[in-house]
């Protein structure tokens, strides 16, 4: 028998999404609950992401459940010179799920053929990362009431920031409209582009960030710009203050806007914005641990 | 026909086994590779810079006492989706294959993806035919999409 994996979110079809989406509100009524009760789920993070992990601590801990695992590869003798196989064949005995963070790409597919239990990909490198889409969506879900005709805006580094990709084929199975802001080194991809365009899929694509381009927005999804991502620092230096949100910018929006972002941020929200009812992004990631919970009761089959 | 014989025997003629014609010269180290036949005991005969009317410059494969299979010549059509394959029995073509191109690839091609898992760990790389026309493949583990002509040989 198969075991099931959580590695992409292609993995889920339209109806599963759905499914893990009630199911989490179920957990935000009732997020302390002894399901996990006597089981033992693995957090194997091979490089360090404090609040990825700590989400996912959380979901087990208010289940009932353990937690074994590593915060950081290199604290941990045991795994060095080792391969990632043997790694996860090791811990596939002693806990009954695996949840992995690796740098290196392709990392959770491969643990989830050598693993004999489930495995959730919590971030491989530039690839994938699941579980912030669901509660991405979860969170849209929460805010608008529904996930059908939501009009999307993405804003700044649409080209290497893979949560707004993987939020882009998620929202396709729900006739969305999207608008994309990015300086012109980091727009989005061609071929996101092309899929769009495949799935009659609407969108704008502006290189400014202002009260115009936004005004349709139901959704406005922030991301950083980092300045690592430039070749051309000059380029970076002239447009890293143009994608600040600031309050003036949201005046005029819709009153159902909200504002997404994944976190960490730098500079690219104002400190103003987080007292503005748009704002929405520390329930985001509060969020993240019901939509967690329900991602790993499900391929426990629970 | 009887031209044709003759080019033909440029490059030796073939009792019994496989002829791989019309690869395009740059190409033949390649297919030698993906076949395995710098492994292969058979005995060989190799062309290459010969005319051609659709290549510029072709390269023919002549391999003896051996019948190329099926997932042997789609491996071919990922380099060469042009060649063409003939089985010989008996110095007469018995067979032509079709080179069709595999829809999914284990090992043969190396992500170009440094990052990738595939290139950090001793296991096989996969590869998912997505476009057969355009030629698109995606790493079935890091998910990266490749161009044929981006595809490296291991
Ligand atoms: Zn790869």
């Amino acid at each position: 028998m198969e075991i099931k994996s959580l590695v992409s979110i292609s993995d889920y079809s339209k109806e599963k999404i759905l499914q893990i989406l009630d199911k989490a509100a179920e957990f935000e009524k009732n997020p302390n609950q002894k399901i996990l009760d006597g089981k033992v789920v693995a957090t194997l993070f091979f490089e360090p992401s404090t609040r990825t992990r700590l989400s996912f601590e959380t979901a087990v801990n208010r289940l009932g459940g353990r937690v074994i695992g590593f915060a950081d590869k290199s604290t941990t003798s045991g795994t060095k010179g080792e391969t990632l196989k043997d790694t996860i064949k090791m811990v596939s005995n002693y806990a009954d799920l695996i949840v992995m963070r690796n740098p290196i790409e392709g990392a959770a597919r491969y643990a989830s053929e050598v693993a004999s239990v489930p495995v959730v990909n919590a971030g491989d490198g530039a690839n994938q990362h699941p579980t912030q889409t669901m509660l991405d969506l979860y969170s849209i879900k929460k805010t608008q009431g529904r996930l059908e005709n939501i009009n999307i805006c993405m804003v700044g580094d649409l080209k290497y920031g893979r949560t707004v990709h993987s939020l882009l084929m998620a929202m396709s199975h729900f006739s969305p409209t999207f608008t994309f802001i990015a300086p012109d080194e980091l727009k989005m991809p061609e071929e996101y582009k092309m899929f769009c365009k495949e799935h009659n899929i609407p969108f704008k694509e502006y290189s400014e960030l202002n009260e115009a381009n936004i005004a349709d927005a139901d959704i406005l999804y922030m991301t950083r710009v980092q300045k690592e991502r430039f070749t051309d620092l000059f380029e970076y230096e002239k447009v890293k203050n143009i994608y600040i949100l600031k309050n003036s910018l949201l005046e005029n929006t819709k009153p159902n806007l909200r504002i997404l972002h994944p976190l960490p941020r730098v500079n690219e929200i104002e400190q103003e914005v987080d007292e503005n009812e748009k704002a929405y992004y520390f329930e985001q990631a509060r969020n993240g641990v019901f939509a967690r919970q329900a991602v790993i009761c499900d391929l426990l089959g629970l | 026909m009887e031209k044709d014989n003759k080019k033909e025997l440029k490059v030796a003629a073939l009792k019994n086994g496989t002829v791989i014609d019309h690869i395009p010269s740059d190409k033949l180290f390649n297919v030698i590779t993906i076949l395995k036949l710098d492994q292969c005991n058979c005995q060989m005969t190799f062309g290459i810079n010969l005319d051609s009317h659709r290549l510029n410059k072709k390269a023919i494969i002549k391999v003896a006492d051996k019948f190329l299979e099926q997932d042997e010549v789609n491996k071919v059509a990922l380099l060469a989706p042009n060649a063409k394959i003939n089985i010989i029995k008996d110095y007469e073509v018995v067979e032509k294959k079709t080179l069709e191109l595999p829809t999914e690839i284990k090992g043969a091609i190396k992500c170009i993806n440094p990052k990738c898992i595939t290139n950090n760990e001793p296991m096989f790389s996969k590869f998912i035919t997505i476009d057969k026309m355009k030629g698109l493949f995606r790493c079935y583990y890091c998910e990266r999409v490749i161009k044929s002509e981006d595809l490296i040989i291991e």
